[in-house]
């Protein structure tokens, strides 16, 4: 064995897929979340074939407008984001700090329409609830008759609803990322805290351009 | 005492507690059945029995050949001091011999399977002649509605029978499930039927009993505390009883 | 789980110092830690599964008696007045039975356990790709434990809609009197599918990215093999019972309408998703024990595992086909018949890898040099019984035959032949084979042949007369046939198999006792008991922290028993081809090209 050691030291383990761990790990979490967000998207599909009384023209009770000007904040964020991690490839303290930030605040900005976007929505009675649901449809307060039906509601809230959670939780993990960005963590050569959660940004990023596809537009 | 001498004493004494256990509760192994029991009383009973006995028989030898060769195997490479195992790693031909012959049974069973399945439940094929009934599942209660008089659904002679359905003979009756609470599952052994009733769907089941008599009505889906309860009966009258029977409750539900 | 990627720079290499009580024991990192830790979480809980079914099978034995002695104080009056169980509280047993047996037993004994044990070991890593997420994937299991059990005590007891949990009927405590159980039965899995992702997140990494040199895809032990394809498995189908789960529970909360009727919602869609995930969910709790199997076949019966290729595209078409058969289970819940041929034909295809797995196993026995002990017993008792579980599996995939044998106790036996015969007795063959390296003693051989004699005796006594109660008719979940007068006379029956499994119960104290005495008392294993060809037999016993001195190389794969060549029977992966040689040949590094498959 003592002569094997001398040439095991420097070998090294079976390539594997050419990538670090923690990336891989994050490539393999993804995948899981693609299956978590196709059970919401297949309920979705399913109920809207069955009940396609249940929905109604798109923009009838959604803010489309709203929200286009949304997912290309979301989408912007992506591109910061991309900067961000383009910057510290160059070994460019300042530029990751403030791509950072930028892509912090676009996130932000993204979940404070969400919310205004929900508070007006409810306010029309457009709710998840089967009993409370009276969706009277935009410019129409508390007027006229009852649009789609509480299954509309029910899966709007809770597909945007988890995006929704997994941007926030997304904006909490950058702003990690970005204090310890203030603390010098990452270098030219130590980078993979910034790659790793910008492969979930830009995922939650491409699960946004998707549900605002079919939920908003089709 | 040599190997065979223990394994034989194991055994004698496996024997013994499974007998000794029979006799405790008072079961006899000669009584169990294998095969469907013999009471079935619709027409396409049979057929999903014999179906019963083909899987029965493949499964069967299956069985006794692959669990004979692991008990002979076990047996005959026991570990001896002085021998050694054979440096094999396996063989093509057999992985493709046992695959193939596997895949030929599977399918076959499956097509033959496909006929059968389609005669009794291709919604295509449910006989147009047959007599509607509609069955309304409730915790925990079965409620079946007869048309009445006008053969119409939903009108003022339509009557109720509460767990009990009442069916003629050599005529074949569908039966449009509906739930109004939970899923419960209409499941009549006798007939081979079963098929869940779902609040929100109609489901159509059909069946044709072969003689009269009484049967039972089970439910076979966990729908509440008194699930277990939730059994009915299912009269088979001749086709002139049964219409006594309609006539009579035709007359009760006018004189309300 | 983004904080701790980003947090995760300590990857674990020897650590030579020492290290604090609750660090080494309580918030350990270290892999072979964590799996001793599911181990005993996994072994309490099945314990806690196997008293429920006591208590089943005591109100189907003995329908209408009160409880014995100790057990008839324990219960309140809202679960069994006078020690008479009444019919809700029958519900939740069956229901917290399987819950417990299937999420918090066999999933982390699997898993769990053998994940983290063997994964490392067997491919020669130090430990975990992420050691810490793997702390949190054990630690999440006894919260969510927690929750479930705690929903035992609250107003209308536990949830008793059945494991699968059909809507509309887990949607309301309207329907069966359960409120806050129902709510803390989903809540308590949607924490657990955490855990279970996280842990198969590790896995995967593992398996992928921190192989030994010369470990290829195809030197991999079938044990790694089988766990890391039912990581996959885990990490895809968790998901999406996860989001059903949520949904479900929007529904009992809050008052959404997706699987509830008067909302216009789908019933049958929470079936649909809940059997997506339900069938892979079968697989993971077979798949590894077929992993365990093998390994302890071949090196018992000093054999290399006949078909080792056939045996890991069984394994993966398994993986694959167990996506597409989930209709099977829903034959006769008014999906539309059509379809129901489609699923008969993926149902039944599944036998095809299954039965190649099978002949593999007896090939392997064939002209082997079989070694009978514990945990080679085991693991053939593990194939006779799946032999038995797999057939009975070819009645209920033939739709028609389902009509009447659907939601009877057919389907009761088949599933405890797979899940009992079959991943239970697998989860035996490996502790015991793997309890040396575990714990560095052996366990006692006479107990656990004695063990395994009375397990298997009364397991069969107890499951196989079910098949013939299924044929009569008899529906699971009943709290009291006798309710029905054809069921009447299988009374002796019920009470025989109530019997069996008491008995079954019981010899279980065997195993505890083994168990625990050997700890102490057993036999000091050394590192290589079993004389098995495996890296993680090359570690001491147990393996310090760190695993390997220095990292190891593989030179061939798992199961070279035997060889004509050698004098011993085993030919350990890492030892170089030059022992047997002139001695002076160099050792040729493996080429990191032989990378087949992916």
């Amino acid at each position: 064995m003592s002569d094997a050691a001398v040439t095991t030291m420097d070998r090294k383990p079976m390539p594997g897929m050419m990538v670090y761990n923690k990336k891989l790990g994050m490539w393999v979490f993804l995948l899981s979340e693609v299956m978590f967000f196709t059970s919401l998207i297949g309920t979705y599909v399913i109920l809207r074939f069955a009940h396609p009384d249940h929905w109604t023209d798109p923009g009838v009770v959604l803010n489309v407008p709203l929200t286009a000007v949304n997912t290309f904040l979301l989408i912007c964020s992506s591109v910061t984001m991309v900067k961000a991690f383009a910057s510290i490839q160059q070994g460019n303290q300042k530029g990751l700090q403030m791509w950072l930030l930028a892509t912090i605040l676009i996130g932000a900005t993204f979940v404070g329409v969400q919310a205004i976007e929900y508070n007006a929505l409810l306010g029309e009675g457009f709710g998840p609830v089967l009993d409370l649901y009276h969706a009277v449809g935009r410019g129409n307060p508390h007027e006229g008759p009852s649009l789609g039906g509480p299954l509309y509601g029910a899966t709007f809230y809770a597909m945007t609803g988890f995006h929704g959670a997994h941007v926030t939780i997304g904006v909490f993990c950058l702003i990690f990322v970005y204090i310890r960005s203030l603390q010098g963590a990452y270098t030219q050569d130590s980078l993979e805290g910034v790659e790793v959660i910008g492969l979930y940004w830009h995922f939650v990023d491409l699960v946004w351009i998707l549900l605002f596809t079919i939920v908003y537009l089709i | 005492m040599n190997f065979f001498w223990r394994m034989g004493l194991l055994l004698a004494g496996m024997l013994a507690v499974v007998i000794g256990l029979s006799v405790i509760t008072g079961i006899s192994w000669l009584d169990l059945s294998w095969v469907m029991p013999d009471n079935v009383v619709s027409t396409f009973g049979p057929t999903l029995d014999n179906l019963w006995l083909v899987i029965l028989w493949i499964t069967g030898i299956i069985f006794v050949v692959t669990e004979i060769t692991l008990l002979v195997f076990m047996v005959k490479y026991r570990h001896k001091e002085d021998r050694k195992a054979d440096y094999i790693h396996g063989s093509n031909k057999a992985e493709v011999v046992w695959t193939s012959i596997t895949f030929v049974i599977v399918m076959a069973l499956a097509f033959y399977t496909k006929g059968i399945w389609d005669e009794i439940r291709d919604p295509n094929l449910i006989p147009a002649d047959a007599y509607p009934i509609h069955m309304m599942a409730k915790q925990f209660e079965w409620n079946a509605t007869y048309a009445g008089a006008d053969g119409q659904f939903g009108t003022a002679d339509d009557f109720l029978s509460l767990n009990v359905l009442h069916i003629p003979v050599d005529r074949p009756v569908v039966v449009q499930l509906e739930a109004e609470d939970v899923i419960h599952s209409f499941f009549l052994p006798e007939f081979r039927v079963k098929q869940d009733a779902v609040p929100g769907m109609s489901t159509l089941v059909w069946f044709e009993a072969t003689r009269t008599g009484e049967f039972t009505l089970a439910c076979a889906e966990l729908c509440g505390l008194g699930h277990y309860t939730m059994g009915g009966t299912v009269i088979v009258h001749s086709q002139a009883d049964f219409q006594d029977w309609l006539a009579q409750q035709q007359a009760a539900a006018e004189d309300d | 789980m983004s904080t701790t990627t980003a947090m995760e720079t300590h990857t674990g290499t020897a650590e030579h110092h020492e290290l604090s009580f609750i660090r080494k024991y309580i918030f350990s990192t270290d892999h072979k830690m964590i799996a001793k830790q599911f181990l005993f979480g996994g072994l309490m809980f099945l314990a806690l599964g196997g008293a429920l079914a006591v208590m089943i099978r005591w109100q189907l034995g003995f329908p209408g008696r009160p409880l014995p002695m100790p057990l008839r104080i324990l219960f309140p009056d809202t679960m069994a007045p006078g020690g008479i169980i009444l019919p809700e509280f029958y519900n939740s047993l069956v229901t917290m039975h399987a819950t417990f047996m299937v999420f918090f037993a066999l999933m982390p004994l699997m898993a769990g356990v053998f994940g983290n044990l063997l994964i490392p070991l067997q491919i020669g890593a130090e430990d975990m790709a992420f050691p810490r997420i793997n702390m949190a994937s054990f630690w999440i299991m006894p919260v969510a434990g927690f929750i479930m059990l705690a929903s035992f005590f609250v107003e209308g007891g536990a949830a008793g809609a059945g494991w699968t949990s059909y809507a509309p009927l887990s949607t309301s405590g309207e329907w069966t009197g359960v409120y806050m159980g129902q709510i803390l039965w989903l809540v308590s899995l949607i924490v657990l599918g955490f855990s279970s992702i996280l842990g198969a997140l590790n896995y995967v990494t593992t398996v992928i990215n921190m192989r030994a040199p010369g470990m290829t895809w195809f030197r991999i032990p079938l044990a790694t093999w089988s766990i890391f394809i039912t990581a996959w498995l885990l990490l895809l189908a968790i998901p999406i019972l996860t989001g059903g789960l949520l949904l479900l529970l929007f529904d009992q909360t809050i008052g959404t309408a997706f699987f509830r009727p008067e909302g216009s919602g789908e019933p049958l869609l929470w079936q649909h998703i809940f059997w997506f995930f339900g069938h892979p969910e079968v697989y993971i709790l077979i798949l590894p024990a077929m992993g365990f199997v093998s390994e302890v076949i071949a090196c018992r019966s000093r054999k290399p595992i006949f078909g080792y290729h056939s045996m890991v595209v069984a394994m993966v078409s398994i993986g694959f086909l167990g996506w597409v058969v989930w209709g099977h289970h829903m034959f006769q819940s008014g999906m539309n018949p059509l379809l129901g041929m489609t699923f008969v034909v993926t149902t039944v295809v599944i036998a095809v890898p299954s039965a190649i797995k099978t002949f593999n196993w007896m090939g392997t026995l064939w002209r082997g040099n079989i070694h009978f002990d514990t945990p080679l017993l085991h693991a053939v008792a593990f194939v006779a019984l799946f032999i038995i579980g797999g057939l009975s599996g070819i009645f209920m995939a033939s739709a028609p035959v389902d009509i009447y044998i659907h939601d009877t106790y057919f389907i009761v036996a088949h599933l405890h032949y797979v899940l009992v015969g079959g991943s239970l007795f697998g989860i035996f063959a490996g502790i015991t084979f793997w309890y040396p390296k575990m714990f560095g003693r052996m366990m006692n051989e006479g107990l656990g042949k004695v063990h395994f004699a009375l397990s298997f005796l009364f397991y069969n006594m107890a499951f196989f007369p079910m098949h013939n109660l299924g044929v009569q008719g008899m529906m699971r979940r009943i709290y009291d046939p006798n309710q029905y007068e054809f069921l009447q006379g299988l009374q002796p029956l019920n009470t025989f198999i109530s019997i069996s499994i008491f008995l079954f119960v019981s010899t279980q104290m065997i195993f505890a006792f083994n168990f625990l005495w050997s700890l102490r008392e057993g036999k000091v294993a050394g590192n290589n008991p079993w004389k098995s060809n495996t890296l993680l037999w090359t570690t001491p016993s147990p393996p310090p922290h760190g695993n390997f001195p220095e990292m190891p190389t593989v030179y061939r794969g798992p199961y070279e028993y035997s060889h004509p060549d050698r004098e011993e029977d085993y030919w350990p992966q890492d030892e170089p081809p030059a022992t047997t040689g002139s001695g002076g040949e160099t050792v040729t590094t493996p080429t990191p090209e032989l990378v087949p498959g992916g």
